[in-house]
């Protein structure tokens, strides 16, 4: 492996891999995205590495951060999630998730997961929107407007901030979190090569892929 | 072991070595969101009222602009928190929960001197790794007391008290001005005050003013009770319009319901028969 230490000083371990998720909340719908970059400090290694994953018809979550964890923990997620649809007869609820979430990163609190989910959805019966963010160790973070998370989400936040309006509309709605996120991972060298943008509304998802800079 | 994992409880360890390892070749631990924080609590006449700032942050990033610092023990006893937010939520929740045992198998409220116990006991177990700095207000058959509880487990019992690094500045406040027997609203106005101090003179603390006022009847929470920053108008419009994005592939999923029953849950008419 060539050694990029002279390049690019070693920081977190949440950097080795790239990528970033950022979700927002709109008018009766939620969004979420994500880029495609999966590398290993500067060299990329594949452009399809998707890292936000379905787990119920309105729900997903996203994990960015170390792609080994990653993997790891949406397997041992979707565990406690078939464990609890089978227990309990019904699909998770979003914030039933969240607390899945905090208790499986948590558990870990002195040798933790290196992600930072990010879960957006509808609330399977009411439909109310909900977004949320964890840090590494499970303490959630519920904002009424958008989360970010990754290596870009300084650049996220920023975009975001200026972007995001109350009460967005389905189409609205994904070109401001496409937007964002697009401006926002082209100033970072990390993440990029490509975007997944799920727009969640009450009677269907719209997935769709851009067309991104591939440098 | 996954499929043990309904028997295992407690704390993991299984990534600490290997985290480690990454430690020693490079890689310091990335950091988890703290609450920086100014947090602080006052006896007054009838009650106590403990306050907050809203800031969370995540290194020199503020990682949420109105974050809740208080925290939920029973009705008649809540809890400011300052230090890893992660720990202050699983904390006070497993508290949350054994007071709540405690009440049900005592049969009566719990007083606040169990609940500034069974924490510092739990904080000393755990040597200050659990960080946890604290501010524990109730009101219970024994009067109105606030004790502050540091990540090691020592606590004391005081008629007022700040934490977190904007404390110094909240207790300079409460120092000029704090009496004995406040009333109410000269109780809110000086908390208000207080954590004002820490949002405006500590880096770590920002955003608006929680407070929660607790008497013998009961708690009441004021989130917000002051919006101590105003978020600006934005003066220009930054909508992108439809088709600006280029998209490579779109894919529509209907959410099809293949089977919906619903069961009305109503009030049985009693046999007479």
């Amino acid at each position: 492996m060539p050694d990029f230490s002279e390049i690019f000083s070693l920081q977190s371990i949440l950097n080795y891999n790239g990528g970033c998720v950022v979700a927002m909340r709109g008018k009766n719908c939620v969004a979420i995205a994500c880029d495609l970059r999966f590398g290993v400090q500067a060299q990329t290694i594949s452009t399809d590495f998707e890292r936000v994953f379905e787990v119920g018809p309105h729900l997903y979550i996203g994990l960015p951060g170390l792609a080994t964890d990653t993997q790891t923990v949406f397997q041992r997620l979707q565990f406690r999630i078939k464990m609890y649809e089978m227990r309990e007869g019904r699909r998770v609820k979003p914030r039933t998730l969240m607390a899945m979430v905090q208790n499986l990163l948590y558990e870990r609190r002195f040798g933790p997961y290196f992600v930072e989910p990010v879960i957006a959805g509808l609330h399977p019966t009411t439909k109310e929107p909900y977004i949320c963010a964890l840090d590494l160790i499970g303490c959630e973070c519920e904002p009424e407007d958008f989360v970010v998370s990754g290596t870009c989400s300084e650049s996220l936040y920023g975009m975001c901030e200026t972007t995001w309006r109350e009460d967005m509309e389905p189409d609205d709605l994904f070109e401001c979190i496409s937007q964002s996120l697009v401006n926002a991972f082209d100033r970072d060298a990390l993440s990029g090569w490509g975007a997944v943008v799920h727009v969640i509304e009450q009677d269907k998802v719209t997935t769709r892929y851009l067309k991104c800079r591939q440098d | 072991m996954d499929s043990l994992e309904d028997i295992h409880t407690g704390f993991q360890f299984s990534n600490f070595a290997r985290n480690e390892t990454l430690v020693a070749k490079g890689f310091p631990m990335p950091k988890s969101r703290k609450t920086g924080t100014t947090i602080a609590g006052v006896v007054f006449k009838d009650g106590v009222v403990l306050g907050a700032d809203t800031r969370a942050t995540e290194g020199d990033i503020i990682a949420d602009k109105n974050c809740s610092k208080i925290h939920y023990l029973q009705p008649n006893m809540y809890c400011c928190g300052a230090g890893t937010a992660a720990d202050l939520v699983m904390t006070t929740q497993l508290m949350a929960s054994q007071l709540e045992l405690h009440r049900l198998n005592t049969g009566r409220q719990v007083p606040v001197v169990a609940a500034n116990r069974m924490l510092k006991q739990m904080l000393f177990r755990y040597q200050g790794y659990i960080g946890a700095a604290l501010v524990l207000g109730g009101v219970d058959k024994h009067g109105s007391h606030i004790y502050s509880i540091h990540p090691h487990g020592s606590t004391d019992r005081l008629p007022y008290t700040t934490m977190g690094s904007g404390s110094l500045a909240a207790m300079s406040v409460f120092e000029v001005h704090w009496k004995p027997d406040l009333e109410l609203e000269e109780a809110k106005q000086l908390v208000r005050d207080a954590i004002a101090g820490g949002i405006f003179n500590d880096l770590g603390s920002g955003s608006n003013v929680d407070l929660c006022i607790i008497t013998k009847d009961g708690a009441t929470m004021l989130r917000p009770y002051d919006v101590a920053n105003v978020k600006g108008q934005r003066q220009g419009k930054y909508i992108y319009k439809t088709g600006t994005t280029d998209i490579l592939s779109t894919s529509v999923r209907p959410i099809q319901i293949v089977s919906e029953t619903v069961r009305k849950v109503g009030e049985e008419e009693m046999e007479t028969a």
